[in-house]
């Protein structure tokens, strides 16, 4: 029997599997596996870092200068801007944005600097408010916060950016932060702070707008790393444990990347119907076309 | 208590979320999940409505600088907003000729129609043209050739720029394009290579590691590991 006839005796059980139970939704077997894995890796990895297993996170430039920034503000008397992206609460940007929002707002409660979150969505504002409420208080610092100063600004997205960027040019913020998710306004934004000498740290995973923010901004989380930002500010076990479990399902898809590329390779070379179908299979039920 | 139930809230809107992904039947939850959602994204935007109000208020009254601004966009918003609402200069549709209000604000030749088209579509697009003269600025500074790395970034850019017009064609035209071992040189293909292999091949990489991220982050939040979004970070 060849490897080939194996693949495709595996798919056809696999397809018959899924008929038999009709609720489910044709075609996301393979989605549910990787669920599944996601599920335990990321759950495993905290059970393994709550049980006290060191984790080490390597150097993250950009967020270690969030101290650098934040001080740089209090020193010169100039406000902080924060901007968490131009979505709602719906997108899972924004709400790693308002995550690292309250680390920084904790930050600047502790140095009594001022911090501005100028908002384009009414439901994100109400959120940066609890955050930053929830870190002035932690920092012990409830009489400095000033909830005017989380504010709705527009939906529109270049209404948005001409506020900002007028907010840019009077007030001159000594630190500006960008983190959620971003569009055009991107540049615009970064180029104002960059313009007004303020060190600037951005975080985004819209993979169209970071060479942007790479050009003018001091430093930039490239996609994951604006994730793992949380818990590398906190550096919980719980928060540092999913990091770890980041990194096994990124081996996984290592592995999986060098198997498939492989297959696909062996049904190149041998021009073999079964393992070709086996390929086209797979990336249908991955979604593909 | 408050940010307990709404941490709950949360999590159980994103498991419906999840299941009707993969569970046929739970769709409809699915979709009352996403219509109280936008129930509550439209109550929030009265809130940001009376926000915008107080806050432009404030600073017409504090004298703040740039207080002419808020002048104007508190002219703006409250213009926009009487002739949204009292639909004015709409006239009845053909439907219900005896039915005041019965036409759309938004038709061809309606006033709100005519501020949208003449004063905000204007202005949206002058803003939007600004960014040629920043990514230039970026540009510029991007691609100085300071190290090894700036030197072959400017080179990459170089190469995919000329290759994306005309005269970057015409400069390598007199390579023969049918001839396998040199036709990649020419420079629209040599700028179709670096952008299908090398900066696709990048591109996924990220993509990929955003996905997981966005997987791990998300179910910190299913689980309520992760409460900072709500206030609870510490």
């Amino acid at each position: 029997m060849s490897v080939a006839t194996i693949l495709l005796l595996a798919q056809e059980a696999g397809a018959e599997s899924s008929t038999a139970v009709t609720w489910f939704m044709p075609g996301k077997g393979v989605l549910v596996v990787a669920l599944v894995v996601v599920v335990v890796a990321v759950l495993g990895s905290i059970l393994w870092a709550r049980a006290g297993h060191s984790i080490v996170v390597r150097k993250i430039a950009g967020l270690d200068a969030v101290d650098e920034a934040v001080g740089r503000a209090t020193e010169m008397g100039r406000p902080i801007l924060f901007v968490p992206g131009i979505q709602d609460m719906d997108n899972i940007q924004t709400v790693a944005g308002i995550t690292i929002l309250s680390k920084v707002a904790k930050t600047a409660a502790e140095y009594d600097a001022d911090i501005e979150v100028p908002n384009t969505r009414s439901l994100v504002m109400t959120s940066a408010r609890e955050a930053v409420h929830a870190a002035y208080l932690s920092a012990g610092r409830t009489d400095s916060y000033n909830p005017d100063r989380i504010y709705y600004v527009s939906d529109e997205q270049f209404a948005f950016v001409a506020y900002t960027s007028g907010l840019m040019a009077r007030k001159r913020p000594a630190a500006c932060f960008y983190f959620g998710c971003f569009f055009a306004e991107s540049l615009i934004l970064a180029e104002n702070g960059n313009a007004i000498g303020a060190i600037q740290i951005a975080g985004t995973a819209e993979t169209t707008q970071l060479p942007f923010f790479v050009a003018s901004c001091d430093y930039t989380l490239i996609g994951e790393e604006f994730f793992a930002a949380s818990a590398y500010l906190s550096g919980e076990p719980d928060q540092l444990g999913t990091l770890l479990g980041q990194d096994m399902i990124k081996a996984v898809v290592w592995v999986m990347i060098a198997v498939v590329t492989l297959v696909a390779t062996i049904a190149a070379v041998t021009e073999s119907a079964g393992v070709t179908q086996f390929i086209t299979n797979l990336r249908v039920s991955m979604g593909g076309g | 208590m408050s940010r307990t139930v709404a941490a709950l809230v949360a999590s159980i809107a994103g498991l419906v979320m999840v299941l009707t992904a993969f569970v046929q039947p739970l769709g409809f939850l699915g979709s009352a999940v996403v219509d109280w959602f936008n129930v509550l994204a439209a109550i929030a935007f009265v809130l940001g409505g009376a926000n915008l109000l107080k806050m432009n208020l404030m600073k017409i009254s504090a004298r703040e600088a740039g207080w002419g601004y808020s002048a104007v966009t508190l002219a703006a918003f409250l213009l926009t907003l009487a002739v949204g609402i009292l639909k004015v200069g709409v006239h009845p549709d053909a439907m219900h000729p005896n039915v005041a209000f019965s036409g759309d604000k938004e038709a061809v030749g309606a006033p709100f129609w005519w501020l949208y088209e003449y004063a905000m579509s204007p202005i949206t697009s002058t803003l939007f043209a600004l960014l040629a003269f920043y990514v230039a600025s970026a540009a510029f500074r991007a691609f100085r050739a300071k190290n090894t790395a700036a030197i072959l970034l400017l080179g990459t850019a170089f190469i995919v720029l000329l290759g994306r017009v005309y005269v970057g064609v015409l400069i390598t035209s007199w390579i023969p394009a049918d001839n396998a071992w040199v036709a990649w040189l020419r420079l629209e293909n040599l700028s179709s290579i670096i952008m299908s292999v090398f900066n696709n091949a990048g591109t996924r990489a990220m993509m990929i590691g955003i996905a997981i991220g966005v997987a791990a982050t998300s179910l910190k939040i299913l689980v309520g590991l992760d409460r900072s979004y709500l206030g609870q970070g510490d």
